[in-house]
């Protein structure tokens, strides 16, 4: 049987879908499903599209934002509220990508992409599913990541996270070897809120570091509580790889990745990186 | 699968077509419609041969679903040029050698098209950054950004 598509109105009717035919899956912009079509990885199957505009929310003026998953790279570049987002959602493909990448998508970007999500996951970012029965829950970004690895999450509705403490406070680094657009090598995103000179609450994740991004808690652990100096900072480095899976791949191996983390950790920190 | 009905703008013309259900706006636009200015290069959304604009912004043919485009206008740079008057970026292009084997240049030509649309006085670095996802193995990139900038230059000149 060859590739489905199926146009319904609602995320409800869409999420009933998702749970009851395996084999279904939600198309956001196309840029993994239609490509995965165009090479052959994807044979049978449904993909599924809804036009709900729920999808296309963007709240983001206040202290909480909340982003609907049809959201765009290029709608978040368009969006004074979202500047802490621009240098993430900027490293997704070039425009004509971003015209059509969306939130959702790349919340299920295989590695080494996926960098957007580096940038939830440092937010502390909350994702709405719709799983077909029982109406939307909230889900942790890093818990989502894990049952993705297993399959079967549901429909993702939304993201949601509060807004960086400062202008400063949230920082991302995407490196990769062609510029300006390029595939990961890794990436990088911080968010440091201070407190009296203390770090408090620090979150960190990196991208292209193992399966899914991942939170690098070590260095989190290393760094809470104390404030942002040379010392800190090379402890920081230190606790880097803690928890990394790396993979090697046509953009960089394993090796090379554990190698440069540390030193690309250590500017974003310092803040040495534009 | 049944096929489906789609109906757009393109270039200015209304067009209603039938297409496979996961058919792309590159196989509609080629094969059904028969504009070969849009080439496929890579259907991976890596290269760019493929960029149209959709409702002015920069699209990739060869992964947007035919049918996401309904009521939608697309143009292509087949539509660029006033019968035998060339569009500026076309005669920017021809003037700054900025085609060689000719394969990316309906792609590169609609990036920029979109860039000048909405930036009409770009830097150099809003031009690379523009083309950032078109991929020309000929030129070396230098001729074509000239050439855009030159575009947006003399479009800036009529405008005075």
């Amino acid at each position: 049987m060859p590739v489905n598509l199926r146009i319904v109105q609602g995320l409800q009717e869409a999420a009933e879908i998702l749970a009851g035919d395996r084999a279904a899956q939600m198309l956001g912009g196309g840029t993994l499903l239609v490509r995965a079509i165009n090479e052959g990885a994807m044979t049978e199957g449904t993909l599924l599209r809804t036009v709900d505009p729920v999808l296309l929310a963007i709240n983001a003026g206040g202290a909480r934002v909340e982003l609907g998953a049809g959201v765009t790279m290029a709608m978040v570049l368009a969006s004074r509220d979202l500047s802490y987002l621009h240098a993430p959602a900027r490293g997704i493909g070039g425009p004509a990508v971003r015209t059509t990448a969306t939130i959702g998508g790349n919340l299920f970007a295989a590695t080494p992409y996926g960098d957007f999500t580096t940038a939830l996951l440092a937010l502390d970012a909350v994702v709405t599913l719709h799983a077909g029965f029982g109406g939307a829950r909230a889900m942790p970004l890093e818990e989502m990541l894990a049952n993705r690895a297993r399959g079967g999450v549901g429909l993702v509705a939304s993201v949601g996270f509060n807004r960086p403490a400062g202008a400063d406070a949230f920082r991302f680094l995407k490196v990769a070897r062609v510029r300006p657009k390029g595939i990961s090598v890794l990436s990088i995103a911080v968010h440091l809120p201070q407190n009296a000179g203390r770090i408090s609450g620090v979150r960190i994740a990196y991208g292209a570091m193992g399966p899914t991004p991942l939170r690098a808690k070590a260095v989190e652990r290393v760094l809470e509580g104390r404030s942002l100096d040379a010392a800190t900072i090379a402890a920081a480095k230190t606790a880097a790889l803690e928890g990394t899976q790396p993979a090697t791949d046509a953009i960089a191996s394993e090796w090379y990745r554990r190698e440069v983390l540390p030193v690309h950790l250590g500017r974003l920190l310092a803040g040495e990186t534009s | 699968m049944a096929r489906m009905p789609v109906q757009f703008r393109l270039n200015g013309t209304d067009r209603a077509v039938f297409v496979e259900p996961v058919e792309t706006l590159l196989g509609t636009i080629r094969r059904g419609l028969g504009d070969f200015a849009p080439k496929f290069g890579c259907g991976q959304g890596t290269c760019g041969a493929c960029t149209v604009l959709v409702d002015g912004e920069p699209r990739l043919g060869c992964l947007t679903l035919s049918v996401t485009c309904e009521g939608r206008s697309i143009e292509t740079a087949s539509g660029l040029a006033d019968g035998p008057t060339l569009h500026p970026l076309q005669a920017a292009f021809m003037e700054h050698f900025a085609a060689q084997c000719g394969f990316c240049t309906p792609g590169m030509l609609m990036a920029a098209k979109a860039l000048l649309d909405r930036n009409p006085d770009p830097t150099r670095v809003e031009v690379v950054e523009a083309i950032a996802g078109n991929i020309c193995r000929c030129t070396g990139y230098e001729p074509i950004i000239n050439a855009i900038l030159a575009a947006a230059q003399q479009r800036g000149a009529r405008r005075a």
